[in-house]
């Protein structure tokens, strides 16, 4: 059976959800083998034979820290040559998705990103793809060299099925132009302790409605009651009152959690394009007008800091 | 010497209107406006600053795109760029991204550059790994996705924002920058600068100028294939209530139904 390439997004040896996922959509393709870098990258190993991988290729250098994307490329690419997969899957994270662009470029294939399945074909893996801000969905595939494709969060359940995940040690060389931009120091998040944005079931987003960064704290009250991750529209985010990194939209993240809750939010094409493909839609808006309530299951006209506040309380109550 | 900035930018279909996919399963241009890639003009932007701070600069504006794509150019022009590149071929139609990263590099490599500004990606195809493709095909450090960024004494500097953490990147030139909507506000053309605009040069090239075949580039010269597009069924119409003092109630009964609670 044909191999297939998983690049291994991980913390320090934590792995991250959607390589998981994407261990979920290989197995439908062949049988996958993880590549992993950096610190931590042997500690993924255990975890990675849980969800099917055969293999886990690890290799860590001070290179895959001080410097941006290419050491990794350098990685991959030799990972690539080792094993001469059926097809490369990274995750598409804004790094997994430069890193997959430049292997491509260098083994000769094309590239699909944020793929929101995939499926084995005739002719080579097909890849599913939302466009035009979610209104269209394609079906791609690669048609020359070894298919490279990016897969979005929440793409495919993560599945258990026992592997060997025998590690491996992965030689690498590194290019001439691997040290070319220096990372000169990283300052990691704070964790909010709430669930990562393009990961969690349940969103709670706020807009230009909520109207103070002082009153986000009604919608992470409410996304509390719930489990849930907090987003913001492009309007709240562009006033100073929610970070970047909960921006949910075109220019932010995507998401596709099961229930998505839009509090004060127009419903911008902008906004519309990271969240339309959520499986279950709320609105609470003052305009019974707003677009947002197009793409509604179920929707509330009315003033946000009442009825959310309300349906916070009501959660808790139920919940005991 | 006089430092220059190449800006990458493209001509999208407006992201407010019915975009739709041709019957070759190309983006449709004809029935939907064009325009300049609003996350383009952020690049714009940057690589005016980054000239107002040179002591000599000069910003060459370039695209890939069909005749109209001249309007994109236009725009970047009264923004305050100084000259255009446009290639134009028919033989372009249905580039992916391979193709186009192709094309841009030898128009890149022909204007001449120690900086390229990118957008973080376009509004239509929404990749956002073009920077990247761009510097392995130039061969020149990626310094990408910034939200600031600065240019001194040969080293371009910026900050990267992602997901897990906050980055300072340094890069000596030449090198590739893209460049995010936090980077600041693009500034809107005064009259003065349409005007001036109208007389800044616009420099036409075909493949066979970059040395490019057609074969190289357009549908059949690209290395993806799209087999279908099918337009998403619209949402069926949802229920919507009025809050009469119980909204939050109702719609925590709507969610109860629904086993979210």
């Amino acid at each position: 059976m044909a191999e297939v390439l998983v690049y291994v997004d991980h913390v320090d040896g934590a792995v991250r959800k959607p390589t998981l996922e994407l261990l979920t959509l290989a197995r439908r393709i062949g049988e996958p083998v993880a590549v992993a870098l950096g610190a931590g990258a042997e500690a993924t190993a255990a975890t990675l034979a849980e969800h099917g991988a055969v293999k886990v290729l690890t290799a860590d250098a001070p290179e895959f820290a001080d410097y941006l994307v290419v050491p990794k490329v350098d990685a991959l690419q030799a990972a690539h040559e080792a094993v001469s997969p059926a097809a490369v899957l990274v995750p598409s994270s804004a790094e997994g998705k430069e890193i997959a662009a430049r292997l491509a470029v260098r083994i000769g294939s094309g590239i699909i990103t944020d793929a929101v399945d995939l499926e084995a074909g005739d002719e080579g893996p097909v890849a599913t793809q939302s466009a035009f801000a979610a209104s269209f969905t394609t079906k791609s595939r690669v048609s020359k060299g070894t298919p490279v494709i990016t897969v979005k969060p929440n793409s495919a359940p993560v599945e258990a099925a026992p592997a060997a995940g025998a590690v491996e040690a992965l030689s690498v060389s590194f290019s001439e132009k691997a040290t070319g931009t220096k990372v000169v120091s990283r300052t990691p998040r704070e964790s909010t302790g709430r669930p990562e944005l393009t990961e969690a079931a349940i969103v709670v987003s706020g807009g230009r409605g909520v109207n103070g960064a002082e009153n986000f704290s009604v919608i992470e009250a409410l996304a509390d009651s719930l489990g849930a991750a907090v987003g913001a529209s492009r309007a709240a985010v562009d006033a100073g009152w929610y970070p970047h990194t909960n921006q949910v939209g075109q220019t932010g993240k995507s998401v596709s959690p099961q229930l998505y809750i839009a509090s004060g939010i127009s419903g911008a094409i902008q906004h519309r394009a990271g969240m339309q493909t959520s499986k279950t839609i709320v609105a609470i808006n003052k305009d019974a007008e707003a677009p947002i309530f197009d793409l509604v299951d179920y929707g509330v006209v009315g003033d946000l800091f009442q009825v959310v506040p309300q349906l916070t309380d009501e959660i808790k109550a139920r919940k005991g | 010497m006089s430092l220059r900035i190449v800006v990458c930018v493209k001509y999208v279909p407006d992201a407010t209107g019915d975009r739709h996919f041709a019957d070759d399963l190309t983006v449709d241009r004809d029935d939907v406006d064009g325009l300049l890639s609003e996350l383009d003009e952020y690049a714009v932007e940057q690589a005016l600053q980054i000239a107002e701070e040179a002591d000599d600069a000069e910003i060459t504006v370039l695209t890939v795109g069909p005749e109209d794509a001249k309007d994109a150019l236009r725009k970047a022009l009264s923004m305050g760029a100084d000259k255009a590149v446009h290639v134009e071929d028919d033989d372009l139609h249905g580039s992916d991204v391979m193709a186009t990263s192709l094309v841009l590099a030898k128009a890149v490599e022909k204007t001449g550059y120690d900086l390229v500004i990118c957008g973080m990606a376009s509004t239509d195809g929404t990749m956002g790994v073009l920077p990247a493709i761009l510097a392995e095909r130039l061969g020149v450090p990626q310094v990408t996705l910034l939200s600031e960024v600065s240019v001194e004494d040969g080293t371009v500097k910026g900050r990267r924002d992602g997901d897990t953490a906050s980055e300072q990147l340094e890069a000596s030139l030449p090198a590739v920058v893209s460049v995010t909507d936090q980077s600041g506000e693009a500034r809107y053309p005064s009259f003065k600068g349409i005007m001036a605009a109208k007389k800044k040069p616009v420099e036409t090239l075909e493949l066979d100028d970059l040395d490019i075949d057609a074969d190289e580039v357009g549908l059949e010269g690209s290395w993806t294939q799209v087999d279908s597009a099918a337009e998403r069924p619209a949402r069926t119409a949802g229920t919507i209530v009025k809050d009469e003092g119980e909204g939050g109630k109702q719609l925590a009964e709507f969610l109860a139904s629904q086993k979210f609670i």
